[in-house]
């Protein structure tokens, strides 16, 4: 019991000690130190937008006042895993955290990207193209060259699927979960009868379409409608149940509700896709 | 009807399991120990950069043989410890493997110390990028430790908890599994005298 107190306060405290906050990620570029220039700050997201949109590897800037006492790898790698930026899987993003008080810099490298970004060279990084500008207060200069550096690292060392760049971070997974779910639904609803899970069907197919590619027309919502009932009846066939199969067997078209949430992509909307960390990366200061 | 009731009780047999945690005890303990690889991984990585970073420090401080000696000593006893994934169960073989662990630690913060009376050492390029390698492995340790202690309790509180404790005390027999502790350094607060 005494044992488990001590892991319970172990694991507590971090927590106690995380006074400072991870902001929110507003895009590419967080500059809450306001330490870039806004032409500056443009130029970078775009520049790492078009980066992504040709490797797939997210490179994110976030630039802070101060660390508030706490340490600078920490307080990395709980913006790491809070904004998981690179895909899942790949694990393929880097954060450049910048703290101005402490005057400290971090490159915070995925697992994915600790091949080629390793601490070595994200350590020369920082010394050779970061700090010497940062000395002179040309942070624009600084952060541009820290950046571009890091992209030539790791260019190369993924490219973009095009079907990242149509679903952003969406992978197939809920789709699965969704159709076992009406699986389910429609051998249960069959045992009560087979008209019952042939409308399962219907209903339940051009919903989990509709909510996987929400830019589907109601042509193809239709024919998944009609391939729905066909299959739910099929398979309540297959089960077969009791019941009396239904006499009509139109199907109902229903796919007018529902927003599906579009992650991913866009500049408003940019997130991360759900890459991990591992505490690699290294730290430097100016 | 016969048979829909066939479907139905095997269906209920197994949300029955899954409900009383037959799956998730041992993905849990899968959990800690894919965690625990990450441990040891990342303290292998450490023992592997220790040679070079001697043989650098060596070339400009020799006469800081006996730091180096207690290097060398520390990471010769952890090299030599046998680590398995049984150790995970016994907490006198992984308060063992961490002290090991921590006198390596000790050791190098040590290194690091008497390194800054060497100005030519400092700035010398191999070493800076050791010291970049060093530092980020350091970080790894770290960030593997604390994940493998969330895995270890999530775990530890799965097989203790009703109804898993049953499942385990009648099918699975899974030991509680043994999280790091603070270090010795991290216990006593620091002392700070104005």
């Amino acid at each position: 019991m005494k044992t488990f107190f001590v892991i319970v306060l172990l694991l507590l405290l971090p927590h106690l000690a995380c006074a400072l906050e991870v902001p929110q990620l507003r895009g590419r570029v967080n500059d809450y130190a306001n330490m870039l220039s806004p032409g500056a700050a443009e130029r970078l997201e775009q520049v790492l937008a078009d980066f992504e949109k040709s490797d797939s590897t997210q490179i994110v800037v976030l630039t802070i006042n101060s660390l508030e006492g706490e340490s600078l790898e920490g307080y990395s790698i709980k913006v790491a895993e809070a904004w998981q930026i690179g895909r899942t899987k790949l694990d393929n993003g880097a954060i450049l955290l910048i703290a101005k008080q402490e005057r400290k810099v971090r490159i915070e490298v995925g697992l994915g990207l600790e091949g080629v970004l390793t601490d070595l060279v994200s350590g020369r990084i920082i010394r050779g193209d970061m700090s010497p500008h940062f000395k002179n207060n040309e942070y624009d200069t600084g952060i541009s060259a820290g950046v571009s550096s890091i992209m030539q690292v790791v260019r190369g060392e993924y490219t973009a699927q095009p079907r990242d760049l149509k679903q952003g971070k969406k992978s197939a997974s809920p789709a699965v979960t969704l159709l076992v779910f009406l699986l389910v639904a429609v051998v249960f609803l069959g045992s009560i009868s087979k008209f019952l899970g042939g409308a399962a069907g219907a209903a339940g197919l051009p919903l989990i379409g509709f909510l996987t590619f929400p830019g589907l027309g109601v042509a193809v919502l239709a024919v998944l409608g009609g391939a729905g009932f066909v299959l739910g009846l099929a398979v309540t066939f297959l089960f077969g149940s009791g019941g009396h199969a239904g006499g009509f067997g139109g199907p109902f078209i229903g796919g007018g509700f529902g927003g599906g949430s579009s992650g991913g992509g866009g500049f408003g909307g940019f997130s991360g896709g759900g890459g991990s960390f591992g505490g690699g990366g290294a730290s430097g200061d100016w | 009807m016969k048979r829909n009731m066939y479907v139905l009780l095997g269906l209920i047999l197994v949300f029955t399991i899954t409900g009383c945690g037959y799956n998730t005890m041992q993905a849990g303990e899968e959990a800690v120990f894919a965690a625990w690889g990450d441990v040891e991984a990342s303290y292998q990585r450490r023992a592997d950069l220790i040679p070079n970073l001697v043989e650098v420090v060596k070339g400009y401080a020799a006469h800081e043989a006996e730091t180096l000696k207690a290097v060398t000593e520390a990471r010769a006893k952890v090299g030599s410890m046998q680590v398995s994934k049984d150790m995970l169960k016994s907490p006198e073989a992984m308060a063992k493997f961490q002290e090991a662990q921590g006198q390596l630690s000790g050791s190098l913060s040590r290194l690091m110390v008497v390194v800054e009376r060497y100005p030519d050492l400092k700035a010398n390029q191999n070493f800076m990028d050791l010291q970049n390698q060093l530092e980020g492995t350091e970080n790894r340790i770290n960030v593997a430790r604390v994940r493998y202690n969330k895995a270890v309790q999530d775990f530890n509180t799965s097989i203790r908890t009703f109804p898993n404790s049953l499942t385990n005390s009648l099918l699975l027999h899974l030991e509680r599994k043994e999280p790091f502790k603070a270090d010795e350094g991290a216990k006593t607060a620091p002392n700070v005298k104005f």
